[in-house]
């Protein structure tokens, strides 16, 4: 990894100051970072053998990436917003989606995992870089609502190629609107590697379009939080908009239906699995004494908790009834989707249910 | 205590099958939920399979290099009865509701493998098929038109269907059960076959045992064409792409289906015993590739479309992923007509088998300098031989010698 890249936590967990990016750390705060990180880790990991298993059609892997989502998680207010794709897992469990519902949409028995408006996320975003204008979108409107929120919005490096993105960097500059973009370059976009895609760190291009950016290390928890943090209150008092590249790896496949062996050297692996997020806010912990073998026994119960809730709920969950589609493509009635519901609903009844 | 099986599942949106490549356990261990048990090879990737189940291993139901369907009951391990059950593959009373159309000749529910969540002496009961035997609707019409009936057929297919085979045995009045292969004494080192190889072995089979092959061949000067690999590779325009005659080849072919069309076709087969001819109205050029996995074909879509850089371009780049092992699945399905280099093997000429669905492939052999005849005189010439094997269902003598004359006419004089 380069080395010009802001950092509060060494790989050898040191904690070490930045004059732009204060941070009070405490053993609270360090434990609740710590089970996140775990936490997301077993949603991770159970949720790949239960497409291994059968059970859902694809996962979309998060390994590698937990410290600046979980990172950026805490740094949000309750009251600010999220736009993610669909591998920000660790955000989605700082912000209290219930994994259970997270997995419906994976096993196709949903078009969406949870309600916007009670985690504040927008639901994740499969179509390449196009939150990154709903993001700008919403932050617009937070200006003309007068809020006091801000706008987090989360895409990879390979998003960063789209026409949407660059659309949605040039409305934020040119209305100041509060949003941060957190980028996280894991390196892949799928099987293209970012030096492919950008001959210059991204963070840089945030420059042409007038907005400030920094490049941080995004497996150190610490930095995601401190950074982010600080980017968001500053949008939230005005001051525009931002862009973070945090420098990461993706160190499982894509989804479950790739075979990275086939693009990438395993070499680089154990380069970035020496600098696992995980290991070093552990590190850090045990150097300021603030992980007690206690702690560390109830997390783990609670996480294989978690992974036997998942299991077991996801093994029994039904199929919906096919007319269920149509339920909430408007608000209300509605003559082609009435049309449509009603010539589905004639196929069914030629279709015998066993 | 019961016995649970554990069903093949599909690891990578839409895959049918999957290759057994190794087992990480042994019957009788104590295994725990999420222990890697398995390697598995699918179309798109080695993949490691984690255990659903805690318990005692009973059985491994598929042996190591064996291919299987997603659905195919793979391991079978006893569990406490505390043990949640597995939904959504055929597995106790929770399945999972399946919708098929009325009337249709449905498959058996759950075929290839229920299990009685709650057996009395920890077995594993497979559900007889109830009423009709099973047979696709090809191997049913094979049984009318032999005369055969199939309730009285043994089934040998893996999801206890009847097969073509079992309908011929049948037929041949040997209906009991196949005949066991002799076990052979082993005198060598035996290898394993592995995916490539064994989709290319089946895909040789078929296009063998279905297709008659006819092979022609036809030497021919091609020093024109040299001459014009050496001009373009000098050409800007060609700059990224690797120039050679199989480039030339290429375009020839493309060429030559212009005027003979039904080289570039596929014989079908109807489910009513009837055939049609397909032709296409594109040309989908396969190259055969040797690459790290063994031989592979991967296609040039539209290739008839392309300029003569972009052909060139396209060849480069598809024939680098080829031996690069970085083909996608679709890279080779889909192709209309093949060519295949075997003079980079140092040879002139052999009869090629078709790639199973299309009516032609054509050999390009080496080039080498011969003594030949212009205008009444000897000289030398660079010469390569071409052979062209085509499906003598679909194209007859007339026309695969034309074609094979326009390609080689093209090699001779090249209209660059
Ligand atoms: C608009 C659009 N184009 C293409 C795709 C197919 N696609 C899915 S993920 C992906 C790569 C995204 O890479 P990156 O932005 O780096 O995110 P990562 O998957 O690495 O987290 C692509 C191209 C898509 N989903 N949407
Ligand atoms: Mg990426």
């Amino acid at each position: 990894m380069t080395e010009d890249v802001i950092r509060l936590l060494t790989p050898e967990g040191e904690r070490i100051e930045h004059p732009d990016y204060p941070l009070e750390v405490d053993a609270d705060l360090l434990r609740r970072l710590y089970r996140d990180i775990v936490l997301t880790r077993r949603t991770d990991v159970e949720s790949t053998a239960l497409q291994r298993t059968g059970e859902l059609g694809l996962w979309c892997p998060v390994l590698g990436q937990e410290g600046i989502q979980v990172g950026a998680g805490h740094a949000m207010r309750p009251t600010d917003y999220g736009f993610t794709t669909y591998r920000e897992v660790g955000i989605f469990q700082v912000r209290g989606v219930d994994p259970v519902e997270l997995l419906h949409l994976y096993r196709g028995v949903t078009h969406s995992s949870w309600d916007p408006r009670r985690v504040g996320l927008g639901i994740f975003t499969i179509v390449i870089g196009s939150h990154a204008l709903h993001s700008v979108g919403y932050a617009m409107g937070i200006q003309r609502d007068g809020a006091d929120e801000a706008v987090l919005s989360c895409f990879g490096d390979g998003a960063t190629s789209t026409g949407d993105v660059h659309e949605a960097m040039v409305f934020a500059a040119a209305f100041n609107a509060p949003v941060v973009f957190l980028v996280q370059n894991n390196q892949w976009a799928i099987s293209v590697p970012v030096t492919r895609q950008a001959r210059a760190p991204l963070a840089t291009r945030a420059a042409g379009y007038g907005i400030p950016s920094v490049r941080i290390d995004g497996n150190d928890v610490l930095a995601g939080l401190a950074v982010t943090r600080t980017l968001l209150d500053r949008a939230r008092e005005g001051g525009g908009p931002a862009f973070i590249e945090a420098v990461t790896y993706r160190r499982g496949p894509h989804t479950t239906s790739d075979d990275p062996t086939r693009y990438r050297d395993e070499a680089e692996l154990d380069h970035w699995a020496s600098l696992d997020p995980l290991d070093r806010l552990r590190r850090h912990m045990e150097r300021v004494g603030a992980l007690d073998p206690e702690f560390v026994a109830a997390v783990d119960a609670e996480a294989d908790a978690l992974g036997e809730l998942l299991r077991e709920t996801i093994r029994g969950m039904e199929a919906p009834d096919p007319l269920r589609m149509f339920e909430h493509v408007y608000a209300e009635p509605h003559r082609q989707v009435t049309a449509d519901r009603a010539a589905m609903a004639d196929y069914l009844a030629t279709v015998e249910t066993s | 205590m019961s016995v649970r099986e554990f069903p093949l599942p599909d690891v990578g949106e839409g895959l049918t099958e999957a290759e057994i490549v190794g087992w990480r356990i042994s019957v009788g261990d104590e295994i725990a939920v999420n222990q890697p048990i398995v390697d598995i090879e699918t179309a798109k990737a080695v993949v490691e399979l984690p255990s659903p189940f805690t318990g005692r291993v009973t059985a491994l139901l598929v042996a190591p290099g064996a291919v299987v369907p997603v659905g195919t009951p793979i391991l079978a391990v006893e569990v406490s009865d505390r043990e949640p059950v597995l939904v959504g593959y055929g597995v106790g009373h929770e399945q999972g509701r399946r919708r098929r159309l009325r009337g249709a000749n449905a498959p058996q529910q759950g075929g290839a493998g229920r299990v009685e969540s709650a057996a009395p002496q920890q077995e594993v009961t497979r559900l007889v098929p109830p009423g009709k035997p099973m047979a696709k609707p090809p191997v049913r019409a094979l049984a009318r038109e032999l005369g055969v009936d199939l309730s009285r057929v043994t089934p040998t297919g893996s999801h206890g269907d009847i097969t073509r085979d079992d309908v011929r045995r049948a037929a041949s009045g040997n209906a009991s059960s196949p005949a066991p292969i002799a076990a052979r004494p082993v005198r060598g080192e035996r290898v394993p076959v592995r995916s490539v190889q064994r989709q290319m072995a089946q895909a040789m089979v078929r296009s063998m045992t279905t297709a008659p092959h006819v092979t022609e061949w036809v030497d021919v000067d091609v020093s024109a064409t040299m001459a014009l690999v050496k001009r373009l590779r000098a050409e800007p325009e060609f700059a990224d792409a690797r120039v050679t005659p199989l480039t030339i080849a290429a375009s020839a072919v493309i060429h030559a289906i212009r005027r003979t069309p039904i080289v570039n076709s596929s014989w079908v087969d109807l489910p009513d015993g009837s055939a049609e001819i397909e032709l296409y109205p594109f040309v989908n050029l396969g190259l055969a590739v040797a690459s790290p996995r063994g031989l592979v074909v991967p296609n040039v879509r539209d290739a008839g479309s392309l300029s003569l850089s972009g052909l060139a371009r396209a060849i480069t780049e598809v024939t680098e992923r080829a031996r690069e092992g970085r083909l996608t699945p679709s890279d080779s399905v889909e192709g209309t007509i093949t060519v295949t280099n075997i003079g980079v093997f140092g040879v002139d000429g052999g009869t090629p088998i078709l790639n199973p669905g299309e009516a032609a492939i054509l050999a390009t052999g080496r080039i080498v300098e011969r003594p030949w005849a212009v205008d009444g005189a000897l000289a030398v010439r660079p010469v390569m031989q071409l052979s062209l094997a085509f499906d003598h269902r679909v194209v007859d003598g007339a026309s695969g010698s034309a074609f094979l004359a326009d390609v080689a006419a093209y090699l001779h004089r090249p209209p660059h």
